[in-house]
């Protein structure tokens, strides 16, 4: 079962097309798209600030990406794995000092203003750079954006930055928002951060606290034809339940990010008019890591963290804790990434005798009960899997003797536990691939990072080769050499195990018959849905 | 009515106090718990330690604890509840939102609950220990002893899902434009399921209440001379009988609002109900402190009026209570 999940996953990654056109036959997508109507879908959080230009997360993207349109979206088939959305074209200078992006015309935004380069420039210096979560470090050596005309925008690099990056940056990180509404006034405090305002095939129509978000058709959208659909409603479910008896009493028509638990997915895949389809999010791919507290003297050894890594059974961890929707992990880039993932790296096949061998070796005999050293381990409690993969990870190191004590916090608790207070031994995290090692992975090894930033190296880990190796790889320009670069870092980080990659995993979507053009791109679900549809 | 008066007088200088140690407990409270908003904030989003430092900042979280609760203390002495964090609003909006809903659901869960538990208590203490009182107080505790957000979702499945009689939860059918009487006949449509969930499991109680007192009440004198001057069986059940064993279900009235509002936090979640209870589950995991405050403090206010309202109610079933009052 596993096996098999891997193997669609590494298809879908190298040959994404033929996949697609295979696949889609049989999930029944073959009806003509069909103009109008409302798809109610099941939202399980309400973020307070909708602005996707100021928080890049999924939880705002799932909502306004239909509103608020970034330069370049994720795709299967395209060039580079980039889609144009604002942008047709992007190139990125040499020397790596400037990139130019040519502009989509015609574009209008939702109060009827132009859509111009002069957007483009105010949205990457005075947001992506100064406030956005993950732009703070990807535009970081942003120095300005020349605007030669409407339709040109050349960002200005003050030190060389891999063009690599900035391209595998965008999907994510470049949410366009209007200048001549965020001009005035604060930024964070702009009421278009509640109603955003966008060029995307929607329009924000309403938010009732605790009830629904409102979007209604943009019929002044650039796409032709586009959007299929009137009207979104997202429903609030806060109940972990709920979603899946919405879903059976037709009163929404679309669960997508695991609404509905794994655990259901059987049963309600045999519910008459109901798919569940594990596609479309290949470009949000979530890596369940087990975290190491280096300054713990006994997780510091090698041998330790090699004997827990032979302890953890993979295959296993997929099968139970995700039901097969999941595909083991040899490191820190998953394996479904199409530029960067290497499987030439040292693996720890599941041996227990081999781990107790290494404790052994090590120095740490058992004692009298059995027992070699006591640990504490924090699961985080985001995902239900992450909790159970924390209570599978007691057991297996039990087998080893090594005594866990499970922590259990919420989610605020366990943030400061770990990233502030670096108050464990082991925690299961939850990271975020993005599509290049330098947004969000590199950080989880490299060392020099203040107290307090969350999903980051928390465990006093330091590598100066590894860090060198990081460092040399953010400033490397050409490609070819910065991506085997990274290929190096994930042998060396599965080399020294300053954390545990154990397994990758995605979401699914459970959707009625009717809605059509699903899971079409890599990030569907924080797409823009400008050709999804609803068959009559 | 000045028996009421000098009630409410006595109880508003009382009332000040206990919202005080409220207010102040559940700021200690909620201060000793790990993890700040912001620290809440960023699980969903990450970012750098600049970016958390503005945000600590922004949000006022870089202050002592003592600032904090002095400035908010201050406010509100004039009134002011202060901004949340989680919704970037002022709190007395987000409150006042939410509040006619968990009332509702309230009043109408009590309805039920106190109407029919009473009614089957006085059906079942008619006579006691006959196969109906029986049957009745055991159905009752079972339904007692069901968890509130198990029974909800048994609702759920049969009424919503399988016969797809009723909604699947939410207040009103989703941004459908409706007004006036139609309205109101959606809302009471979709509130049919959470009302009967936590309505159900307080039934019991008022039930068995009922049905000992009028236990109690049998064995009385008086009934004996009701029965001797030849009054017929009904009029001393309900009259005689049920009257005098009404009182403690009056006490338990105040007692349970405070419980009530306890059981809407769960129950407003199984049906996603907009209400305070809700917001409140949110409020914690969001560690939105001046939020959270707000909603205990509304709380508060709200079980004090009602159990100001049981009183004064006391004072008028009872003539004995009110001269005790006036007196003192």
């Amino acid at each position: 079962m596993s096996g098999f999940t891997i193997s669609r996953r590494q298809m879908l990654a190298s040959s994404a097309l033929l996949l697609a056109s295979t696949a889609m036959p049989t999930f029944g997508w073959a009806q003509t798209p069909k103009k109008g109507g409302r798809l109610v879908l099941a939202a399980d959080s309400e973020p307070r600030n909708l602005n996707p230009a100021i928080v890049a997360s999924n939880g705002v993207f799932f909502i306004s990406s239909k509103i608020v349109e970034t330069l370049a979206e994720a795709s299967f088939d395209g060039k580079d794995g980039l889609a144009p959305r604002l942008a047709l074209s992007w190139e990125g200078a040499a020397d790596g000092l400037s990139a130019t992006f040519k502009l989509r015309d015609g574009v209008k935004w939702h109060d009827g203003k132009p859509f111009t380069s002069a957007d483009v420039a105010f949205s990457a210096l005075q947001v992506w750079k100064p406030l956005q979560n993950l732009g703070r470090t990807v535009f970081k050596d942003l120095a300005a954006v020349d605007t030669p005309d409407d339709l040109t925008a050349v960002f200005k690099f003050a030190k060389p930055t891999p063009f690599q990056l900035i391209r595998n940056a965008l999907p994510a990180l470049s949410s366009v928002v209007p200048k001549h509404i965020y001009e005035v006034g604060k930024i964070e405090d702009n009421p278009a951060n509640n109603a955003p305002i966008g060029t995307g095939p929607f329009k924000f129509g309403e938010y009732k606290a605790g009830q629904y978000y409102r979007l209604t058709k943009n019929t002044d959208y650039w796409g032709k034809d586009e959007p299929y659909l009137d009207e979104i409603i997202y429903q609030v479910l806060p109940d972990r339940t709920s979603a899946a008896s919405a879903l059976e009493a037709e009163e929404i028509q679309l669960a997508a990010f695991s609404a509905v638990p794994l655990a259901d997915l059987d049963r309600i895949s045999k519910v008459p008019g109901l798919k569940v389809i594990s596609k479309g999010y290949e470009g949000l791919t979530y890596q369940l890591v087990v975290e190491i507290n280096h300054r713990r003297k006994e997780l510091a050894d090698l041998k330790v963290r090699q004997a827990i890594a032979h302890a953890i059974d993979k295959d296993f961890v997929v099968k139970t804790v995700f039901l097969g929707y999941a595909a083991t992990a040899t490191g820190p880039v998953p394996k479904n990434d199409p530029q960067f993932y290497t499987a030439d790296v040292p693996t720890y096949a599941f041996d227990v005798a081999k781990a107790n061998a290494l404790l052994d070796e090590a120095g740490y005999r058992r004692g009298a009960d059995g027992n070699r050293f006591s640990l504490k381990l924090l699961p985080a409690p985001y995902f239900n899997e992450t909790k159970q993969f924390g209570d599978y990870l007691r057991q297996a190191l039990a087998a080893i003797g090594i005594d866990a004590q499970l922590v259990n916090n919420d989610s605020a608790a366990h943030i400061k536990a770990v990233y502030t207070d670096h108050a464990f031994d082991l925690a299961v995290g939850p990271p975020v691939f993005r599509g290049d090692p330098a947004i969000s992975t590199t950080i989880l090894v490299q060392s020099g990072i203040p107290d307090g930033v969350p999903f980051s190296n928390q465990g006093g880990y330091k590598n100066d080769a590894l860090d060198a190796l990081i460092a040399k790889a953010s400033e490397t320009l050409d490609t070819a050499a910065r991506t085997d670069l990274y290929k190096e870092f994930q042998k060396q980080v599965a080399a020294d195990l300053p954390l545990i990659n154990v397994a990758e995993w995605s979401f699914i979507s459970v959707a009625r018959d009717t809605v059509g053009n699903i899971a079409n791109n890599p990030r569907w679900a924080v797409s823009n849905w400008a050709d999804t549809y609803l068959a009559g | 009515m000045t028996r009421a008066l000098i009630l409410l007088r006595r109880r508003l200088v009382g009332s000040i106090f206990v919202l005080l140690i409220v207010v102040v407990g559940t700021f200690l409270l909620l201060e000793a718990a790990p993890g700040d908003a912001v620290d809440a904030y960023i699980v969903s989003t990450g970012g750098d330690a600049g970016m958390i430092e503005l945000l600590r900042h922004r949000w006022g979280l870089d202050q002592s604890e003592l600032t904090r609760l002095a400035n908010y203390l201050w406010a509100l002495l004039h009134l002011d509840l202060g901004q949340s964090v989680t919704f970037s609003r002022p709190i007395r909006d987000v409150i006042l939102e939410r509040l006619p809903t968990t009332l509702l659901l309230m009043v109408s869960a009590t309805a039920l609950s106190f109407g029919l538990g009473s009614a089957l208590g006085i059906y079942a203490g008619a006579r006691p220990g006959s196969v109906r009182d029986r049957f009745l107080s055991i159905g009752s505790l079972a339904l007692y002893a069901v968890p509130g957000f198990w029974l909800g979702l048994v609702l759920i499945v049969v009424f919503a899902v399988d016969l797809r009689w009723l909604p699947i939860g939410g207040i009103e059918t989703l941004a459908s434009d409706k007004a006036g009487l139609d309205r109101a006949a959606d809302i009471a449509i979709h509130l049919i399921l959470p009302v009967s969930a936590l309505g159900f499991i307080y039934l019991a109680l008022y039930l068995r209440m009922m049905r000992a007192g009028m236990a109690e009440v049998w064995r009385q004198d008086f009934v004996l001379a009701a029965r001797a001057r030849g009054l017929s069986r009904r009029r001393i059940v309900l009259a005689h009988v049920a009257g005098n064993a009404l009182l403690p279900l009056v006490t338990m009235l105040g007692l349970q609002s405070a419980q009530m509002l306890g059981g809407s936090v769960v129950i407003e979640s199984v049906f996603s109900v907009p209400g305070l209870g809700r917001l409140a589950q949110e409020a914690v995991a969001a560690r939105d402190t001046p939020l959270l405050l707000g909603i205990i403090l509304t709380s508060a206010v709200l079980v004090i009026v009602i159990n100001l309202l049981v009183d004064i109610a006391y004072a008028f079933l009872d003539p004995r209570i009110g001269a005790g009052e006036a007196g003192a």
